[in-house]
């Protein structure tokens, strides 16, 4: 089955052409051939090395310029996870003078609570803050469970699995008071919701090339000016936080998707409500679990999670899932790096929704190569799978 | 002096008129696992494989560890006649301190003296060897538990010297018994009982039922992998995607919930025969174990073996779990078991299944379906997808005209024959 509406960029978009010519040029495969010597190693120090280090920089002001932060302020990495380890653990470590207890939120994406376990593991204390029903957490409540011995506070900007915005501003301004510093896992805010973590005062943001049309295997880490981190593994490369020659193709794109993502101007959002309208009309029950989609301020203008549990009742994810593969409709049950575990996800579970509910949602997401005509085509198209599902599983045990 | 793998087998060696086709079974199965370049032959109740040089002879031990019908495998060295009994002590000598270093403390000499010119008698040959290989080396002699037997072969052309053997999978060779047809779940159980039938001299073609969009490709590519997993055993595997949709549903529809279990897999039990007849199989194979689930009491067993023609062999009736996983464990099928793909029998579990029913009342819900089950059955057999699934885990499509048999089967994997004979 052919591809028609791909809505699970928050696992991974497509590859923007400009990420993906700026990738090819720094392979030396670029419309001029090899002969620009772009695939040099940045380290080396004749002309071709030095054109390659000074590409990186472009891509590395490219970045900065999305959070208002300073170029030198960012470490390329290889990813969102790596990014999350080495604020979480790096940070962590720095501050361990202070003390050993961290706070964070109950919905954060798997890498910032692996990464909060190994700290625990070691005996560090843990606060795991929950959430409301519409998947934010107050910054009062972040504010109250500082404690003396507080060494990092580590929140998720947008939820990767139901698009609900933290009140990043203002807990970082009461964290700046309390002198705790804030790692923040921007990798799903970043092009989407603004990001000016600087201005903010956040310590810390890990951020990822593939979530905004660039390719995977490339991200960032933002490390504000004198904020410290341990790294874990120590190395000669991006300021010593991390070893082996950089992935300047990978980062060539990440830059050329950051210019890229620099003006969203609402058509994300329009698109997401559009789609919900459309298959709200078209199913009666359908619910939208966490934020108002319409809600800018809670609600990331590319995710949603709609449960189908009330509009297609017994009929599990999966299979749901599955039922819109066959029209050619790529979603996801909860997030793709979750979505192979078979026990409900920790983040619908925080929200506090009934097991029912559960069993029957699916995350729908936008990215920067969504077209108007896909959300078309999955409005028409899914009502009609469901309508089908219902019909065919009338009175079996998956109908009930 | 050349090294070489030497393979014992033991029940091939009891087998009366039919012996020389178990043993050509043997030589073929050891030729398709072996490293393309291998030679292999049959010599006095041993199989003979030599790698291509360079080749070390692990590479050739873990695949005749894989090889059906060996019970041990020993890597040897084959000293060319005139030997005398210094070349093979040296060589005996050599073998011990192999062992030695791999952490063998005592040893035995087991010599066969099959070549009577020999000046020395075979206990001759054990006392002579075994003293010199103890001075040479330290080791202690015990004949009874030895760490290491190093086996001394005096034949009229050569003389092989073998050391330490690792255990072969038993059984017989694939191909010997013909081919049976696995009804392949994506599950821990099936694999395992498709491997014991294999086991015994079965090559392999399985079933795997297909219900899009209530399975998705990822339990579909689960399949093909253990598919893979079991031809690293016997070759390649025939998988049949068999399209189970519109039967699940009908079954769904029609059947009372506490018989939909049981009245979907005599369904199931009539395709894996359509396919039989489709690929020339014999049997048919189940992960059935005795009271697992209610699916598997002696009841519902019945309930669901009465339709089939074709023997319905339940390998794993008598193993607990705890069996089954550790087999599953040793083949290399477990880890892609566990994999956390849907399958359809847990997406569409009755609530209460019934655990005891009787025959007439799964006959009578079965009823319920009408003429439409046998033209179920027969869209199933015709809609059914061959892939042929290669040892690296490579399909292709293996089409076959109906009621053709092997087309586009390698010919030297070819067991017709054989089958018909064992």
């Amino acid at each position: 089955m052919a591809l028609r509406a791909y809505l699970d960029n928050a696992s991974t978009t497509r590859v923007l052409p400009e990420a993906a010519a700026a990738a090819l040029a720094a392979m030396g495969a670029g419309p001029d051939g090899p002969a620009d010597g772009a695939y040099a190693n940045p380290s080396s120090v004749h002309r071709w090395g030095v054109a390659a280090a000074a590409a990186m920089d472009g891509a590395r002001r490219a970045v900065a310029a999305l959070l208002g932060a300073a170029p030198a302020e960012i470490v390329f990495t290889s990813g969102g996870t790596e990014g999350n380890h080495l604020a979480v653990l790096g940070a962590a470590r720095a501050a361990r003078r202070r003390g050993r207890h961290i706070v964070t939120t109950a919905i954060e994406h798997r890498s910032i609570l692996n990464a909060v376990a190994a700290l625990e593991q070691e005996g560090w204390e843990v606060t795991r803050l929950g959430v409301g029903s519409d998947g934010r957490v107050s910054p009062e409540a972040v504010l109250a469970a500082v404690r003396p011995d507080t060494a990092l506070c580590a929140v998720g900007h947008v939820n990767n699995e139901i698009g609900s915005v933290q009140p990043v501003a203002r807990i970082a301004e009461g964290l700046g008071r309390a002198g705790v510093p804030l790692h923040v896992d921007g990798v799903q805010a970043l092009g989407k919701v603004p990001t000016p973590y600087t201005a903010w005062g956040v310590r810390f943001a890990a951020l990822s090339a593939h979530k905004i049309g660039g390719p995977k295997g490339a991200g960032a880490l933002f490390v504000a000016r004198g904020a410290r981190i341990v790294p874990p593994v120590a190395g000669e490369q991006e300021s010593g936080l991390r070893p082996g020659t950089e992935n300047v193709p990978g980062i060539a794109a990440f830059g050329a998707a950051a210019r890229a993502a620099a003006g969203d101007d609402g058509r994300l959002r329009r698109l997401k409500l559009r789609l919900v309208e459309g298959l709200r009309a078209a199913l009666p029950g359908l619910e939208v679990n966490g934020p108002d989609p319409a809600d800018a301020e809670a609600s990331a203008p590319h995710i949603v999670h709609l449960s189908f549990a009330r509009a297609a009742p017994g009929i599990p994810a999966e299979v749901l899932l599955h039922a819109f593969e066959a029209e050619g409709v790529a979603c996801s049950a909860g997030s793709a790096c979750t979505a192979r575990r078979p026990e409900p996800s920790h983040v619908l579970a925080a929200l506090g929704l009934p097991a029912p509910r559960l069993r029957g949602s699916l995350r729908f997401s936008l990215g920067p190569s969504t077209q108007a005509g896909e959300i078309e085509y999955a409005v028409a198209a899914l009502p009609a799978a469901v309508a089908r599902l219902r019909a065919e599983t009338a009175g079996s045990a998956l109908g009930r | 002096m050349e090294p070489l793998l030497i393979g014992r087998y033991a029940e091939i060696a009891l087998k009366g008129g039919n012996r020389a086709d178990f043993e050509r079974a043997l030589a073929r199965a050891a030729r398709r696992l072996l490293p393309g370049g291998s030679r292999v032959e049959l010599r006095g109740s041993r199989l003979l494989a030599r790698l291509p040089a360079g080749l070390p002879a692990e590479a050739g031990l873990a695949a005749l560890r894989r090889c059906f019908g060996l019970v041990r495998i020993e890597p040897s060295w084959r000293l060319p006649c005139p030997a005398d009994l210094a070349d093979i002590t040296g060589e005996a000598v050599a073998a011990a301190r192999r062992a030695a270093q791999a952490g063998a403390s005592s040893f035995k000499i087991d010599a066969r003296r099959a070549d009577k010119t020999f000046p020395l008698t075979s206990p001759e040959l054990n006392r002579s060897l075994g003293a010199a290989v103890a001075a040479a080396t330290g080791l202690r002699v015990d004949v009874h538990h030895p760490d290491v037997a190093i086996g001394v072969d005096v034949r009229d052309d050569a003389v092989y010297v073998s050391g330490a053997g690792v255990p072969g999978p038993g059984g017989l060779p694939t191909g010997s018994a013909g081919r049976a047809m696995a009804l392949l779940s994506g599950g821990i159980d099936s694999p395992v009982a498709a491997y014991l039938a294999a086991k015994r001299g079965c090559r392999l073609s399985a079933a795997y039922f297909h219900t899009p969009p209530y399975t998705g490709e990822g339990t579909r590519q689960k399949v093909e992998d253990l598919a893979a997993a079991l031809a690293r055993y016997t070759g390649d595997v025939r998988l049949w995607i068999v399209p189970f949709t519109a039967a699940q549903l009908a079954v769904q529809r029609a059947v009372p919930e506490p018989l939909r279990t049981l009245v979907v897999r005599r369904l199931m039990v009539r395709i894996a025969e359509g396919l039989c007849r489709r690929d020339r199989a014999g049997a048919l194979v189940t992960g059935d174990s005795l009271g697992q689930v209610a699916s598997q009491t002696l009841e519902s067993l019945a309930a669901v073996g009465e339709v089939a023609d074709l023997p319905l062999l339940r390998p794993l009736v008598g193993a607990d779990k705890v069996e089954i996983v550790a087999v599953a464990r040793r083949i290399g099928t477990y880890d892609i078991s566990i994999r956390p793909f849907d399958d359809c029998c847990t997406v569409f579990a009755p609530q209460r299944p019934r655990t005891r029913p009787t025959r007439l009342e799964v006959r009578d819900a079965e009823a319920a379906l009408g003429a439409g089950a046998a033209a179920l059955v027969a869209d199933a057999v015709a809609g059914s997808q061959r892939l042929r699934v290669t040892p690296d885990g490579v399909a292709t499509d293996a089409p076959t005209a109906p009621g053709e048999a092997g087309a586009g089967e390698v010919p030297a994997a070819g067991a017709g024959d054989v089958a018909r004979r064992g």
